[in-house]
Order: C-alpha cells, then sequence, then structure tokens
C-alpha cells in the first residue's frame, strides 16, 4: 500500500507540469521541500527554529552571487548555496541547542536577524532590491534550464532526492534516536546517548535541506530578495509544517501546499489572502491539532 | 489499487491540453491585456493597492473602452512584497493569460524582477510604483519603462528648491541601508554643488521607533534643513517625534525624501505642517489634476496618491500608443512610446532610450491647518504647491546613468 501511494506521488508529480501552471509547482515544491527540512526538526526532533529563513535566504543570496558573479554553473551554484547554509546551521545550530523550548526560538530568530541584516547591508546583496538577474544557464552543460519543463524536472529531481534523504533519516536508527529524545530527553541521555551532538547533528541537517530549498528558488525565480530571508518566511514554514501536520512526512508537503497554493489563488483578492490563512490556521489548532495529514491519518487507522 | 493508479493517470492526462494562441495582426487574441500588479495586503497597499485598480479602469473608461475595435481588459493581482510571488504572477500573466502590459508595481525587488522577467518575454512594463534608480540604470530593459518618479528625482528637486530659497545649511537622519544612503549622497551632492553646507549626519537603523537622540542631534547642529532620507514608517515616526520636540515651530525646516500624500493623510495637518517634499502629482495642482482627484474621489472615497494617478496615466498612454501603432506588438508599442508625447495631467513629458519618463516634479509644502480649507476637496487640501522643477533638472540625464541601451 504504502509503496503504490508513493509511487502516485511521484507520477502526480511528473505529470503535474501540464496541469498545473509549471512555475507554481517548481514554487510549491521549492516550499515543500523548506517545510519538510522544517519538518525532519519540528516534527521528528522537537526543535522549534523560528529562524529557519536565514538558511534558506542566504542559500538563495549565495546562490545568486556564485552564479552571476563568478559565472557558476546551476548545479554549483545550488552545491554552494547548500554547503554554506549548512556551514550556518552548523554555527547556529552550536549556540542555539545548548537552551530549550522558547529559549532556543528565541535564539535562532535573533541569529535570523543578523542574517537579514547583513543580507540588507553586504554590498553585493543590492540592499531592498534584492539579487536580481540571477541567469538559470545550463545544467551540467546541456541542459537548458530556460526551457520551463527542464527546469521543472530539476525541480523535480532536487526534491525527490531530497524528499527520500529525509526518509531515509526518519527510518534510520538516528531517526529513532531523534524520537526517542523529542519524547523524553533525559531518558534518551540516562540510555547513554550524546543529545546534544545528536541535536546538532540534525539541526544542522534540516538547514542543509533548508539551503537546497532556498538555492533551487533563487534559480527558478532568477532572484534572490530580503523576504527570503526575514522572519515573516521562517513563521510561514512553521506555519505550512502545523497545518499539514508535524511528524508526518506527507504534512509539510500538504501544508506548503496549502499555504503557497492559497497565497498564489487569492493573490487576485488582495488583503483577504492573511486573513483566511489566518482563520485556516485557527480551526486547525482549535479543531484538528495533528494537522490535515496527521489528521486524515489518525481517521485512516480508525476506520481500518 | 492498481485500478486507482491508472485512473489517476488518466485524470492527470487529461489536464494536458494546453490550446496555443493564434496570432493575428494588430491586436494579439484580439483583447488588449493590462495588468495591475500590486501591494493589496501590506505597508504599500494603500499608496496603490485597489486604488490603483480604480484608476486603471478609469484609464480605458476615458480612453473608451476599446481600442482598434478590440476590447481592453484590466486583470490585478497582490504580489505581497515578495519577489517570488511578482515574478510568478508575472509569469503566469504573460505565459497563460497573454497580459500585454503589467504596471504599477510598487516595490523595488518585484520591479526589476518583473522588468527583466517581462522583457525577456517582449513584454512592456511600465512601472509607476517602485522607486529604484536601477531600473533605469544597471538593471534597465528594453521593454521596461520608469513613468512616475525615482529616488534621484525626489531627494534632488526637493534639495535643490530648498538650497535656492535659503536652506544653505543641512543635516541628515538617515536609514542605514543602501537606499537610505544613496538619497542622502545623491542629496548632498546637490546641496554642495549649490553653494549649501552639510552640517552632518546621523544613521538610524531601518524600522527605528525611537528617534529622539537622533532629532536631538540634528536640532542641536543648527542646520537650517533636517532631510529625512528614509521612507514609510521610518519617516512617519520621525515626524510625528520632530513635532512632539517642536523642531519646526523653533525654525527649522524638515525636507522628506520620499513622502507619500497618504503619510501626511495619516499624520495630520497639525503634526506634519511645513513639511516639505517632490512629488509629481498633486490633486489640487490644475484643472487637469483636479478633474481626476474628483473622478477618483467619487469611485472610491479618497483623492488619489501620485501612484494611483500614475497607473491612471501610465494605461492612458499605453493605449494612445496601441492605438498610433496600430498594433499590440511590444517593439511597435515602446518605439511609439518613445516617439510621442507623454500627456501628464496637463504636462508633457518623453520616455528616453533608458526607459524613464522625463516629466516635470513638484515641490510641496504640508498646509498649517489654519491654511487648509476643510470644504475643498473633502478633507484632502493637504499640500501646496511650491515650485515646479523642470523635468530634464529634475532627473539624472542619459550621460550620468548607466544604462547601456543608451549608450
Amino acid at each position: 500500500m504504502n509503496k503504490t501511494f508513493w509511487i502516485i506521488l511521484f507520477v502526480l508529480g511528473l505529470l503535474a507540469p501540464f496541469a498545473v501552471y509549471p512555475v507554481l509547482m517548481m514554487e510549491l515544491l521549492c516550499f515543500a521541500l523548506f517545510a519538510c527540512a522544517f519538518n525532519l526538526l519540528l516534527g521528528y526532533s522537537g526543535l522549534l527554529s523560528f529562524g529557519h529563513a536565514a538558511f534558506f535566504g542566504s542559500a538563495a543570496y549565495i546562490t545568486g552571487f556564485v552564479m552571476t558573479q563568478w559565472n557558476f554553473g546551476p548545479f554549483s551554484g545550488i552545491v554552494a548555496g547548500t554547503l554554506f547554509a549548512g556551514a550556518l546551521g552548523l554555527v547556529f545550530g552550536l549556540l542555539a541547542i545548548r537552551r530549550q523550548g522558547i529559549y532556543f526560538a528565541m535564539i535562532t530568530l535573533a541569529l535570523e536577524q543578523i542574517v537579514f541584516f547583513l543580507s540588507l547591508k553586504l554590498p553585493f546583496t543590492g540592499g531592498e532590491d534584492g539579487l536580481q538577474g540571477i541567469p538559470r544557464g545550463m545544467l551540467f552543460g546541456f541542459i537548458d534550464l530556460n526551457q520551463p519543463l527542464n527546469m521543472y524536472y530539476t525541480v523535480f529531481a532536487i526534491f525527490v532526492a531530497c524528499f527520500w534523504l529525509i526518509h531515509r533519516t526518519v527510518h534510520s536508527p538516528f531517526g529513532q534516536v531523534l524520537r526517542a529524545i523529542r519524547e523524553n530527553e533525559p531518558r534518551a541521555i540516562s540510555l547513554g546517548y550524546n543529545v546534544e551532538r545528536i541535536k546538532l547533528l540534525a539541526f544542522v541537517l534540516s538547514a542543509t535541506l533548508a539551503g537546497t530549498a532556498g538555492a533551487t528558488k533563487s534559480i527558478v525565480f532568477q532572484t534572490a530578495s530580503l523576504t527570503d530571508v526575514s522572519w515573516h518566511t521562517s513563521g510561514s514554514v512553521i506555519l505550512m509544517t502545523l497545518l499539514g501536520g508535524m511528524g508526518t512526512l506527507l504534512g509539510p508537503i500538504v501544508g506548503a501546499f496549502t499555504v503557497v497554493g492559497l497565497e498564489h489563488e487569492l493573490s487576485g483578492i488582495g488583503s483577504w489572502v492573511t486573513v483566511i490563512i489566518g482563520m485556516i490556521f485557527i480551526v486547525c489548532v482549535l479543531a484538528f491539532r495533528r494537522g490535515i495529514v496527521g489528521e486524515i491519518g489518525r481517521l485512516w487507522k480508525r476506520s481500518f | 489499487m492498481k485500478k486507482l493508479t491508472r485512473s489517476l493517470v488518466c485524470a492527470a492526462a487529461l489536464g494536458l491540453s494546453v490550446a496555443g494562441p493564434v496570432n493575428a495582426a494588430g491586436i494579439s487574441d484580439g483583447v488588449v491585456k493590462i495588468g495591475v500588479l500590486t501591494d493589496m495586503s501590506g505597508v504599500y497597499s494603500a499608496i496603490g493597492g485597489k486604488g490603483s485598480v480604480v484608476a486603471a479602469e478609469m484609464a480605458v473608461h476615458d480612453f473608451g473602452g476599446t481600442v482598434l475595435g478590440k476590447p481592453i481588459k484590466i486583470i490585478a493581482a497582490d504580489h505581497q512584497e515578495k519577489a517570488d510571488v511578482g515574478s510568478a504572477v508575472a509569469r503566469e500573466w504573460i505565459d497563460r493569460d497573454h497580459v500585454d502590459m503589467i504596471t504599477d508595481i510598487l516595490n523595488s525587488a518585484v520591479g526589476i524582477a518583473v522588468q527583466k522577467l517581462a522583457s525577456e518575454k517582449h513584454t512592456i512594463t511600465m512601472n509607476t510604483g517602485a522607486g529604484s534608480t536601477a531600473l533605469t540604470n544597471k538593471d534597465c530593459t528594453k521593454y521596461g519603462i520608469h513613468y512616475l518618479y525615482d529616488t534621484y528625482a525626489l531627494p534632488v528637486g526637493t534639495a535643490t528648491a530648498m538650497v535656492k530659497g535659503g536652506g544653505k545649511s543641512w543635516y541628515f537622519i538617515t536609514a542605514d541601508y543602501a537606499f537610505g544612503h544613496s538619497l542622502q549622497d545623491n542629496t548632498a551632492k546637490v546641496v554642495k554643488s549649490l553653494g549649501g553646507e552639510v552640517k552632518g549626519e546621523v544613521q538610524a537603523p531601518l524600522g527605528t521607533t525611537d528617534f529622539s537622540s537622533y532629532l536631538i542631534q540634528a536640532q542641536s547642529s543648527g542646520a537650517q534643513v533636517i532631510a529625512l532620507a528614509n521612507a514609510g514608517a521610518d519617516t512617519i515616526n520621525a515626524i510625528k517625534q520632530a513635532n512632539e520636540f517642536g523642531i519646526v515651530a523653533q525654525g527649522q525646516k524638515m525636507a522628506g525624501m520620499l513622502v507619500f500624500l497618504t503619510d501626511v493623510k495619516s499624520l495630520g495637518l497639525n503634526i506634519a505642517k511645513g513639511l516639505q517634499f517632490t512629488t509629481s502629482y498633486y490633486w489640487d495642482r490644475n484643472d487637469a489634476s483636479r478633474k481626476f482627484g474628483d473622478a477618483f474621489y467619487a469611485k472610491f472615497g479618497k483623492m488619489p496618491t501620485m501612484d494611483q494617478a500614475g497607473v491612471y496615466s501610465a494605461v492612458l498612454n499605453y493605449l494612445r500608443a496601441v492605438k498610433a501603432a496600430g498594433t499590440d506588438n511590444a517593439d511597435a508599442v515602446r518605439a511609439e512610446l518613445g516617439k510621442m508625447k507623454i500627456d501628464f495631467f496637463g504636462d508633457t513629458g518623453h520616455i528616453r532610450a533608458d526607459g524613464l519618463n522625463v516629466h516635470d516634479m513638484y515641490l510641496v509644502k504640508v498646509k498649517s491647518p489654519k491654511e487648509s480649507n476643510p470644504k475643498h476637496g473633502h478633507g484632502w487640501d493637504l499640500l501646496q504647491v511650491e515650485q515646479t522643477i523642470p523635468g530634464d533638472k529634475a532627473y539624472m540625464t542619459l550621460a550620468q546613468g548607466s544604462c547601456p541601451l543608451a549608450k
């Protein structure tokens, strides 16, 4: 059953650009990946980071920078952005995981604000104009990413690869330990696990994957802007994860599709977008706290 | 399960059919579509937003509703101040809806992204809301037009007029990032070139709420003019607190580098009185602007900001160019826009090779409550036009600019 389900999703993903506008689909996938990376931290390790936009946005800027200034190709551009986000994750992680709960959230938020102000003030970022005109270029020298379908399947491949990595991580012994820490940290310590190191590893992994999402997005939209590093983006990825169902593999994807899809579809009616998303969030928190996927999963288990 | 897989695949395949448009001579796909890409939910929604859409519809109505016998359609979307949302919408508009021109835009990051994208796809953009000079310099494009104002013309216009009016010594309160610095540099150059002096400057971080220490420094500098090289909430906060310190009452002048009519309205005349700034449109300037102002008020319940007036004028002139060119082909229309005189509420402008629409600007001063006639203009009698700044003095010359298309 499970396998068939994933195969259906995969096929739908392959066919999606013919039914849905490809650029929208790419945006959905980038944010879905971002939310999945975030969920690895929140859903499986129980760490609420309020600064994930720092990794998402800085990777976008770095990818844009190396591609415009140093003429990197798209592949090495994304790798550069991803590695930078990973390194940044290591630094932030070392500082932040020493604290828990609200203090952890506040430290990550503070660090994210530093990244925001650096992005505003560093000479190469273009200030509030953002980094513009990032070339899509040729992937591996022969795939022209200016063709929408080529670009889409590249994004899709990146998404599938990262999602597979997350899937593997969650179901590995390492993932089990993460869950053990989430459920009962003192007990995990007493069992002999080096909790801080495991948390740090999860943090870095999550930051790296968030970086991949940001780097890919900067190539899709050919721009990196302050929005990508602002705390609004950190907030909306939390919203996506909670709405879809944290701690489920599919949840963040559903959440990202819901939030970004609504933002897109409702863009014609103006200020109601934020109101509607807010209402959905309230309903979600009050009525089904496990999120869309979490709740469906529970009903499924109950009835079969 | 297999059956389900198959039916799902079939369902997805059904969505495949995409009909290609048939290009006819004259108007492609039988309709001229104009997209108003604006901020409907964020900090600039009062400047553009729904009002911009109303202004665009008024322009279509005033033009006659059709061009070359074909209908004109206005569509609108909210870019939520995000460059990725804005460029996704613009892409979709151009690729799927065959939009012929995109206007308003209202955010520099979105503006540059959309202008680049639209030019790649041979679509005209007429940017009224975003102010960055990059739009007609390093990021200039063949089809991108910067219609209304830029962050050179506003401060430079204000500085020129104020130095000539006796404000020789200046003190800057600057937003501490690229935008603020460029506003200050452009202004300081003009002040110095006209024989004025810069007494000092202080840099306030973006989003400062307490300007008191900066204002005290500015006040004690003894400068005749205190210039606010910032925008939006920063400007509003600084003006409010300057009022509490009685800065204008004690004889120093306040100059805003980027102020909109709605900022003045929300501050109130008591607080904003005496503030000077540059604008390209004020409803009570001449008969043409009053006529549009009144008509807009009747529809929207507010007087238009310069951005909304800019959208009206941009759409109107675009339609005139389409009519004159006899087609909505972007190359022909852009050529026509470059040739024709751009009518801007009785003024005449022209669009240069770098895409800049050069037109006159106006130095205005906020009226005091006594000077304002509450019965005039439905309570929007807020500004006094002090001076006209000729377009060629207000804007950067082509030689000063760095647009590769104009070299």
